[in-house]
C-alpha cells in the first residue's frame, strides 16, 4: 500500500514528463522531412531488431550543430534570459513591498488582502494580457491619462516595445513573487525586531538587520518562481512585445508552427529545457536548506 | 559573599533620587488593565525583582521601561527623564526578551555582538568584548553556531550575554536563568550579581522562582492582577508580609482564620476556634479590634514535641503525613477542629531514628512574634 503511494508521483512523472521529453529528445536527433510527422526516421518495431539498429544510427546531432550556426538562436537565449531576469527583479521591487504591507496589516484584513492579490487568476491569463494592450497601445488609458493630466504632449510608444514586455511579465508573475515573501515576512516573530530596537537599530536598520535577511529564503523561492517560467514566456512577447523583441518561446513557436521543422523545434526545447535545469537545481536547494532551518 | 559593612538601603534615604520612578502609571490593552496605577522607585545599583502569578503584568511593566509598551496614563522617568514618547534605541536600557528573541540568521557570536556594532565601541574592541562575554555564560564553543543548533539553556545564556554586552545603566531580565538546571543557575545568579556588583548596574528581574529572587534581590516587588501588592526587601516580605496574598504566595505558610479579638500595640489575639486559647502573635497591617483576621506563620517557626513544651501557644493534633525532603522534614498536624498545621523541622537524625511518626498525637508550639496576623 505504502509503496503504491510512493509509486503515484512516480508513475506520473514517468507518463507525462520523462516519457514526453524522451520523444522530444528523439525528435530533435531526427531530420526534417516532408511527410506526416515531418520527421524521419520513424521507428518501425515490425522490422525487429534490424529496423531498429538501422533506425539508431540515422539520429544524429546536426540540429544542435545548426542552432549553433545561426546566430539567431544563441541570441534568443540571451535575450530571453535578460528580459526574465530584468522582469525578475522589477517584480521583486514592486512584489516585496507588497508582501510587506499584507505581513505588517492587522491580522483581520490579511485573508481579504491575500484574496486581492490571488483574484486575478479568476480571470483568464490571455485577456489580462490583451487588457494590457489596451492600456498600453498609443491611444490607451495610460497616454490619454499622461496627456491629459499635461505630463506628455504627443502620445509616446510603449506597446510593441521591450518595456511593454517587461510590464506584462511583472503584471501577470507578481502572486508568484508576493505570495513565498508573505509567507516568510508573516512567520518572522515581531519581538526579534524589538530586539534589534533594543540593541540600539532604528526602524530603518532593524528593517535591513532583520527583515531583510530572514526574508531570504521567500525572495529566492519568489525568483525562481517568477524567472523559470518568464524564460520560456511566449504569449506576453507575441502579444505586447515589438517585432525585434526577441525571445526563445517565440522563436520555438515559429520554428513549429510557422517552419514547421519539429527537429530543430525540439532542439530548441531542450536546450531550454537544459538552461533551466540549473536555476531548478538551486530552487530545489533553497527550498531544501529552508526546511532544514525551519527545524 | 558581598559583604554588608555599609548598609545598601537607599530606599529608606529621601535624599536619593530614584533611577526608575513610576507615578500613578496605568496600562490599558483595550478595557483590560494590564497595570493598575502603580508607584515605584527603583534606586541605583538596586536589584529589584518582580515576582507574581503568571499574566500579572510583570513583562508588561518591564516592557514599559523598555519602550516598548506606552503608559495610558501616568508617567515613567528613568534618570530624570521623562520616557513618554522616546523609542527603545535611545534608551540606555538593555532587555532579555522572555523569549529570548536571538536572532536565527546569525551565529552565537555575532548575536552577542549586534548591540556592540551600533555602539560607539570601537571595531577593534568588539571581538574581546564578545569573548568576555562568551566565557562569562560558558559558550565560547559554541561561538560558531546558530541558535537553532544549541540548546534551550545555552539559547538562553545567548540571550543574556547579548543583553549584557553594551553594559546598560539599566539591564532588563526578563525570567532569564528558567531553563538552567539547578546548579548553572546558582552559578549565574551569583555571576549576575558579581556583574551588578562590579558595573553598578541596576537589574530589574522577573522571575517565577522565589527562591532565586530571595537570594539576588535588593528588594522584591510582588505584584497581583497589576497591582503591586508590596514592596520590601526580601526578608521582610518573608518575615513581615502585609497581606495573606503575599504571605500565601512567598514561601510555604499556615494560615489560621478567626477574630482578632484584643489587640494592643505589636501583639493581637486571633480567636479562631471554640474551646482553645487565643492565638498570640504580632500585629500585622491593618488589623483592627473585633474584625476578622488571618494569622499566618512559616512552618519552619512551628516546634512538634510528643510532650506538652513550655511555649505561650501550643496546640494538640495527630500527625497527618510526614513529607521528607531530604534536608528537611514536613509534618502535617491535624488539630482537633480539623486545620492542618505544617511543621517544619531540619532532618539532623538519621530517617529511621526519627521519634515521630504518623498518627502520633504531638504538640506544636511557637513563639509570640513567630506569626502576624493579617487583616483578610
Ligand atoms: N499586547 C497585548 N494585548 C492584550 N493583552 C495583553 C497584551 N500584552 C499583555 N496582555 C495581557 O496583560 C496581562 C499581563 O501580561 P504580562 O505579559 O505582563 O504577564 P506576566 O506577568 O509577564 O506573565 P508571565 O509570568 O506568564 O510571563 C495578561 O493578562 C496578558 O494577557
Ligand atoms: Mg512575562
Amino acid at each position: 500500500m505504502r509503496r503504491l503511494l510512493i509509486a503515484i508521483p512516480y508513475i506520473w512523472l514517468l507518463l507525462l514528463f520523462l516519457v514526453p521529453f524522451g520523444i522530444v529528445l528523439k525528435i530533435s536527433l531526427s531530420d526534417y522531412a516532408l511527410s506526416i510527422p515531418p520527421y524521419t526516421p520513424q521507428l518501425d518495431l515490425s522490422t525487429g531488431w534490424q529496423g531498429f539498429a538501422e533506425f539508431w544510427s540515422q539520429l544524429d546531432m546536426e540540429n544542435y550543430w545548426f542552432l549553433t550556426d545561426d546566430d539567431l538562436y544563441w541570441k534568443a537565449y540571451l535575450s530571453s534570459l535578460q528580459i526574465a531576469a530584468l522582469s525578475t527583479f522589477f517584480t521583486l521591487l514592486v512584489g516585496f513591498p507588497i508582501a510587506y504591507g499584507m505581513a505588517n496589516a492587522p491580522e483581520h484584513w490579511r485573508p481579504t488582502l491575500m484574496l486581492l492579490i490571488i483574484l486575478p487568476f479568476w480571470t483568464s491569463f490571455l485577456i489580462r494580457v490583451y487588457a494590457w494592450i489596451g492600456i498600453l497601445s498609443n491611444e490607451g488609458f495610460l497616454n490619454q491619462f499622461l496627456l491629459a493630466i499635461g505630463l506628455i504632449s504627443a502620445p509616446i510608444k510603449i506597446l510593441n516595445t521591450d518595456i511593454a514586455v517587461y510590464i506584462g511579465i511583472t503584471y501577470t508573475y507578481l502572486p508568484f513573487m508576493v505570495l513565498p515573501i508573505y509567507a516568510t515576512l508573516e512567520k518572522l516573530d515581531g519581538s526579534l525586531l524589538e530586539a534589534a530596537e533594543d540593541l540600539g537599530c532604528t526602524r530603518l536598520q532593524a528593517f535591513w538587520a532583520v527583515t531583510v535577511p530572514l526574508s531570504k529564503p521567500g525572495v529566492i523561492a519568489g525568483c525562481f518562481l517568477v524567472f523559470i517560467p518568464a524564460l520560456g514566456e511566449f504569449v506576453i512577447p507575441s502579444l505586447l512585445g515589438g517585432s525585434d523583441t526577441l525571445m526563445i518561446g517565440k522563436v520555438l513557436w515559429e520554428e513549429f508552427f510557422s517552419n514547421r521543422d519539429w527537429p530543430v523545434a525540439s532542439a530548441v526545447a531542450i536546450i531550454l529545457l537544459l538552461i533551466l535545469v540549473i536555476p531548478i537545481i538551486l530552487f530545489q536547494r533553497n527550498e531544501q536548506k529552508q526546511r532544514e532551518a525551519g527545524n | 559573599m558581598s559583604s554588608a559593612t555599609v548598609e545598601f538601603s537607599p530606599w529608606t534615604d529621601p535624599d536619593t533620587t530614584p533611577l526608575i520612578s513610576f507615578e500613578g502609571v496605568t496600562k490599558r490593552f483595550g478595557n483590560f488593565t494590564a497595570i493598575d496605577n502603580i508607584n515605584l522607585n527603583i534606586y541605583p545599583r538596586e536589584f529589584f525583582a518582580l515576582l507574581g502569578p503568571s499574566g500579572c503584568g510583570k513583562t508588561t511593566l518591564m516592557r514599559m521601561l523598555g519602550g516598548f509598551e506606552e503608559a495610558t496614563e501616568g508617567t515613567i522617568t528613568i534618570d530624570g527623564q521623562d520616557m513618554a514618547g522616546i523609542p527603545a534605541n535611545k534608551r540606555a536600557v538593555n532587555m532579555m526578551f522572555q523569549s529570548y528573541a536571538l536572532f536565527p540568521h546569525l551565529t552565537v557570536a555575532d548575536n552577542i555582538a549586534f548591540g556592540l556594532h551600533r555602539s560607539p565601541m570601537p571595531k577593534s574592541e568588539i571581538q574581546g568584548r564578545v569573548d568576555e562575554m562568551l566565557r562569562l555564560v560558558q559558550l565560547q564553543k559554541f561561538a560558531k553556531r546558530k541558535p537553532h543548533q544549541i540548546s534551550g539553556g545555552q539559547r538562553q545564556r545567548v540571550a543574556l550575554a547579548r543583553a549584557l554586552a553594551k553594559a546598560p545603566k539599566l539591564l532588563l531580565l526578563d525570567e532569564p536563568l528558567g531553563a538552567l538546571d539547578k546548579k548553572l543557575r546558582q552559578e549565574t545568579q551569583f555571576e549576575l550579581m558579581d556583574i551588578q556588583e562590579t558595573t553598578g548596574t541596576t537589574f530589574v528581574i522577573v522571575t517565577h522562582d522565589q527562591e532565586e529572587a530571595m537570594t539576588v534581590a535588593s528588594r522584591i516587588a510582588v505584584m497581583d492582577n497589576g497591582l503591586l501588592k508590596q514592596v520590601d526587601t526580601p526578608d521582610r516580605i518573608y518575615e513581615t508580609p502585609n497581606s495573606v496574598y503575599v504571605a500565601d504566595f512567598i514561601g510555604d505558610v499556615n494560615i489560621v482564620t478567626g477574630t482578632a479579638t484584643t489587640v494592643d500595640g505589636d501583639a493581637t489575639q486571633l480567636t479562631w476556634a471554640e474551646g482553645v486559647a487565643p492565638i498570640k502573635g504580632m500585629t500585622g497591617a491593618q488589623v483592627t479590634q473585633g474584625e476578622p483576621a488571618s494569622f499566618v506563620i512559616r512552618p519552619e517557626k512551628v516546634s512538634i514535641n510528643k510532650s506538652e513544651p513550655e511555649a505561650s501557644n501550643k496546640v494538640q493534633g495527630q500527625v497527618l503525613d510526614i513529607a521528607y525532603l531530604g534536608n528537611m522534614s514536613t509534618y502535617h498536624v491535624e488539630l482537633p477542629n480539623g486545620q492542618i498545621i505544617k511543621s517544619q523541622t531540619a532532618n539532623n537524625r538519621r530517617i529511621a531514628r526519627r521519634d515521630i511518626t504518623w498518627e502520633d498525637t504531638v504538640w506544636l508550639s511557637w513563639t509570640e512574634t513567630a506569626g502576624i496576623v493579617l487583616r483578610d
